[in-house]
Formats: C-alpha cells, sequence, structure tokens
C-alpha cells in the first residue's frame, strides 16, 4: 500500500509537468502534424501504392503511424526526462527516500506513458479530418494500446537514461534509438515489399507491432502483417522485459 | 544526555585521496552541531556517509541507533536532509513539493496536508504554498527545502552548507529559523559551513582540515583556548620586535603578512603597558576578541576567509541565487 502510494505520487508528478506545460504540449504535436499533412498529402499524390484499393488515401496508411511516431517521441522525451531531473538535482531527492527503488521506476514509467498516452490521444482526434471515422469500439481499442506501447518505449527509455549522466548524449539517442525505430517500425511505409534486411530488423522493433496492430484496429481492409492479438502479446511481452530491465539498471545505481 | 550521533574511525578514499581519514565524534540530542572547515577540508564527504549517500571506505557510525552500513532505509528515514546544491522540482507548487516528499517517505495523504501546514507556517512560505517554486526566489527556496526536510519528522536535519550564496539578510533569516525549529521541533541539527560567524551559533564545532577534525569544543572553549585577546600590531622592525615580545612579555608573536599576531589576557590592559615599555617603534596596533577565524589560523596556520571565494563557490551560489532553470 505503502509502496503504491509512492509509485502514486511519481505518477502524479510527470501527469502535472505535461498538463502545465500547455506550449510543448502544442510544439511538440507540430512534428507529427507535418508529417501527416505535409509529407503525407506530398507523397500520397506522386506516387500510387501498387495493389491499393480504389479510393485508397495514403494519409489514411500513414494515420496508425503518425500515432506511434507521437506516443515514441512523448514516451523518449519523458524517460530522458530522468537526466534532467539529475542535472537540476531533483534525482537526489528520490533517491535518498527510503523507499524500494522499483517504486521509482514504476512510477516513472507509468508516468511517461500517460503522458504519451494522452499525447497519442490529442493526436487521434485528428483522424476524422482524413476520413477516418472513430467509433467507440476503435477509441476504446486504440487508447489502450497506445498506453501499452507507451509504457513499453518509456520503459525502454528508462534503461538508457539510468545510464546517461548528461543531456549531452542525446543526440545520440535520436540517432541510434528514435529515428531507427520510427523507420524501421512501417510507419511511414509498408513493411510488405521491404527489402530482407529491412524487415529482419524491423521484427526487433516494438513499434513494428504496435504500428501495425493500430493500422489493422483503424484500417482493417489494409490487411496488416500480424492479428491485432498476436501484435499486442508481443508488445506486451517487450513492455514486461524493458520494465525489468528497467528496475534492474535503476536499483544499479549508487 | 543520550547520543543520537556517533561516528567511529570514518574513513573514505577516493583513488589515492584520503578524502576523510578516520574521524570520531559523538552527538548529543538536541544539539545543534556544525562541521567548519574550507572547502575540500572533508564536510560534504562525511555528511555524504553520514546520510547514506555514500558508503565508508572503512569504520562505523550509527545514527539513532541505526548502522549507515547496514540499516540504510532506518537511517534515512530518519533523518531530513538539505542538500548544498537546490534539489526541489520547481515545476511544481510549494505544497506539491512537501506533499511529494511526505508520500515517498512513507506518510498518508492526511498527515501530509497537516504536516505541510504546520512546516510551511515555520518558514513562513503559507501564504505561497500553491505557487510554483520557479517564482521563487533563492531564500525562499532554500526555506522550502529546510521545510520539505522537516516534513517526514525527522529526528536529525542536515543541512550541507544551508547559507551558501544568500545575501546576508537572508542568511540571518536562515538562521532564525534554525533556532526557532530547535524549540519546536526538538530536533537535532548537524551543518556544515564555512563562514565562521554563522558556527557561532551552534552549541559545539567540529573543525576539519585535510580529512581529519583538529579540534572539537563549543565556540566559547576554542576561543579560550587563544588564551585572550588577539592583538595585531605594526613595527617598522617586525623582527626585533618578535625577540622583544618573547623576551619581555614572554609571548609568541607570529609573522602574518606585514602584521605580527599574538594573544594575551586581558588586551585592553595590556595595550598601555606595551606602549610605554616597548622600546620599538609601533606603527599600528588592533586589540579584539577572539573570532573562529583566529581560532582556525592557530590550529592551521592559514585563514579560511582566503580560501572562501573560489570559482566554484561563486558559480554554486551564482545557480543558487538564480535558481537552475530547465530549458524547454
Amino acid at each position: 500500500m505503502r509502496n503504491l502510494r509512492v509509485v502514486w505520487i511519481i505518477w502524479l508528478r510527470e501527469v502535472k509537468r505535461y498538463l502545465r506545460e500547455k506550449i510543448r504540449i502544442i510544439t511538440s504535436l507540430t512534428m507529427p502534424a507535418l508529417y501527416l499533412f505535409v509529407l503525407g498529402k506530398g507523397l500520397g499524390s506522386s506516387m500510387a501504392m501498387r495493389g491499393a484499393p480504389p479510393g485508397f488515401d495514403f494519409r489514411q496508411f500513414l494515420f496508425p503511424g503518425i500515432l506511434g511516431m507521437t506516443v515514441l517521441m512523448t514516451a523518449i522525451f519523458a524517460a530522458i526526462s530522468i537526466v534532467w531531473d539529475r542535472e537540476f538535482g531533483f534525482l537526489k531527492e528520490v533517491m535518498v527516500a527510503p523507499v524500494p527503488r522499483w517504486t521509482i521506476t514504476l512510477g516513472k514509467g507509468l508516468g511517461g506513458s500517460t503522458v504519451a498516452m494522452m499525447q497519442g490521444v490529442i493526436m487521434l482526434l485528428l483522424a476524422p479530418t482524413i476520413g477516418i471515422n472513430l467509433t467507440p469500439a476503435i477509441v476504446a481499442q486504440v487508447v489502450p494500446l497506445l498506453f501499452l506501447v507507451a509504457f513499453s518505449i518509456t520503459s525502454m527509455g528508462i534503461v538508457v537514461a539510468a545510464r546517461m549522466k548528461t543531456m549531452e548524449g542525446f543526440q545520440m539517442i535520436m540517432n541510434f534509438f528514435l529515428m531507427p525505430m520510427l523507420f524501421l517500425s512501417g510507419a511511414i511505409f509498408s513493411l510488405k515489399n521491404a527489402p530482407g534486411w529491412m524487415s529482419f530488423l524491423s521484427k526487433f522493433d516494438p513499434l513494428t507491432y504496435g504500428v501495425d496492430a493500430l493500422r489493422g484496429i483503424m484500417l482493417p481492409e489494409m490487411q496488416p502483417l500480424h492479428s491485432i492479438s498476436f501484435n499486442v502479446v508481443v508488445v506486451a511481452f517487450f513492455s514486461t522485459v524493458m520494465i525489468g530491465l528497467a528496475v534492474f539498471a535503476f536499483n544499479r545505481q549508487d | 544526555m543520550e547520543s543520537i550521533i556517533s561516528v567511529d574511525s570514518l574513513t573514505r578514499h577516493f583513488g589515492d585521496l584520503q578524502a576523510v581519514k578516520g574521524v570520531s565524534f559523538d552527538i548529543k540530542k538536541g544539539e545543534l552541531f556544525g562541521f567548519l572547515g574550507p572547502n575540500g577540508a572533508g564536510k560534504s564527504t562525511t555528511i555524504s556517509m553520514l546520510c547514506t549517500l555514500l558508503k565508508p571506505t572503512s569504520g562505523s557510525a550509527t545514527l539513532n541507533n541505526y548502522s549507515i552500513v547496514n540499516q540504510q532505509n532506518k537511517v534515512r528515514a530518519s533523518i531530513g536532509l538539505v542538500f548544498q546544491d537546490p534539489s526541489l522540482d520547481d515545476r511544481l507548487t510549494a505544497f506539491e513539493n512537501l506533499q511529494f516528499h511526505g508520500i515517498i517517505y512513507g506518510m498518508n495523504r492526511a498527515s501530509v496536508a497537516g504536516r505541510a501546514k504546520e512546516v510551511l507556517k515555520l518558514v513562513e512560505l503559507y501564504d505561497r504554498r500553491n505557487e510554483l517554486v520557479k517564482t521563487f526566489s533563492g531564500g525562499m527556496k532554500r526555506r522550502l527545502e529546510i521545510a520539505r526536510g522537516l516534513m517526514h519528522f525527522p529526528k536529525i536535519l542536515f543541512l550541507d552548507e544551508p547559507t551558501l550564496g544568500l545575501d546576508p539578510q537572508t542568511r540571518n533569516h536562515i538562521w532564525s529559523y534554525l533556532h526557532k525549529l530547535r524549540v519546536e521541533e526538538q530536533i537535532t541539527v548537524f551543518l556544515t559551513t564555512h563562514y565562521m560567524d554563522e558556527a557561532e551559533n551552534c552549541d559545539r564545532i567540529a573543525v576539519i582540515d585535510h580529512g581529519e577534525i583538529i579540534a572539537l569544543d563549543t565556540p566559547a572553549a576554542l576561543k579560550d583556548r587563544l588564551g585572550g585577546d588577539v592583538v595585531r600590531i605594526k613595527t617598522t622592525d617586525n623582527e626585533s620586535a618578535i625577540t622583544e615580545l618573547k623576551e619581555r612579555f614572554g609571548l609568541d608573536a607570529v609573522a602574518e603578512d606585514s602584521f605580527l599576531r599574538f594573544e594575551v589576557l586581558l588586551g585592553e590592559t595590556f595595550v598601555p603597558r606595551l606602549m610605554r615599555d616597548f622600546t620599538g617603534h609601533i606603527t599600528s596596533i588592533t586589540v579584539h576578541e577572539p573570532t573562529l577565524d583566529d581560532v582556525f589560523l592557530s590550529l592551521t596556520g592559514r585563514a579560511i576567509r582566503s580560501e572562501s571565494t573560489d570559482g566554484v563557490d561563486r558559480m554554486k551560489a551564482q545557480a543558487r541565487m538564480y535558481g537552475a532553470r530547465r530549458p524547454h
């Protein structure tokens, strides 16, 4: 009970900080919106997808990928905020508390996931503008899935952040994690006709399964790679492994 | 009175550097105990070990009867900490910072609310409890950190350089809160400082230099050790003056820049005698009651002041005054 209260207060801090930075909420939506409306429209009209049904809109194909991208970015940023906390001293306050470390890791993981999910939900509201109907059934499936994907990525981010002492490593994170994860996930282009090495690598990217599941829920006619339940199981498995590693990495801090 | 902190030959090495070389001391319940020494003397290292932030290389200590070596969580629950560097979340309000602290120290929500009100009133921040910490001045942040350190009813409050970088008026304020909380909270206070004038507020002081405690006593007793008032004279020939002071007056004078310094009982009556009997030519003379500066000087042969405003110190001070801000 006491430990759960600790998880709750760490979660609450993350959510409060997010909600207080209205400007950041807006500005971090501009990138996915640019991808969707500018890149999506431009690429869509300059190419015709092979085997695409009549009336196919590339932006619709792209949309689940953009949701995944939004969650990916927000979740990584949320996890990396541990490094800010370390640089600005607040982490010390948390680390000297007489509580088991896993409560800190779990609170941070759940907090970051909640924030990333909320950011994803804001993007989701744009679906009708490109002709995707948001039925209650779709929303009821998409929102928990966004949370699950966010949780797997936040946990992975914590594993990395537990080792980082300064923000100088941030560019490295962008180059070695964020962008490859995004490109390999099938968020922006279909993996169906991708070369062998690429589809091989994409199998290790949790976002692949997240995006595929989102696509399966929102656009079943686009024939996802795997079934929704298979995707969910893989993401859940990845989450479990990552939060375990995060707890381990954080426990080893002195 | 029983001891609340017992330290036994505590040692810490960093590679070849011996930061703390086997210090031992006891602190009694309710005491206001000061650790005094220049930067790099081992103050922060010792305090970090007592707070279980750093493992000792050897030696042991108990706080509130819990061992710092193998009962870390019990020690942590018994102590409140005010770090040298700021550690508040400036995107949260004053109350939210206290609430966060209370919960991670195992309090429930109901007791958090009541206790937060008490400690905020103690440091006179209750009216600003719902304002974001980033709007606070350096002094207000310090006060809030002290309030936070008290949230979970600790037995001992540790403060590492609590007044570093604050202006003199704010420093006086902080001290008045520290005196007040001793009465209201009946708590033991352990602080480090390199401000000599502030150390006078302590019940007892340990003077630490090069990782060793070189004196431990009340401020009054430390000053009494000097054997009287401190006299500084300037003469036209300091070297023969040293000889004459030794032979005629039995005083051991030490050259200090262009001055000679010595200690003598009842300085105000000694000066007229000196003027009458001294054969050399005195150009300047000052007499003052001994301060802890003089104590430190006579113990170590150097002044603490000259080391107290190095670059790092100023940087830390600035960071605290302006408040470290997170970029967006």
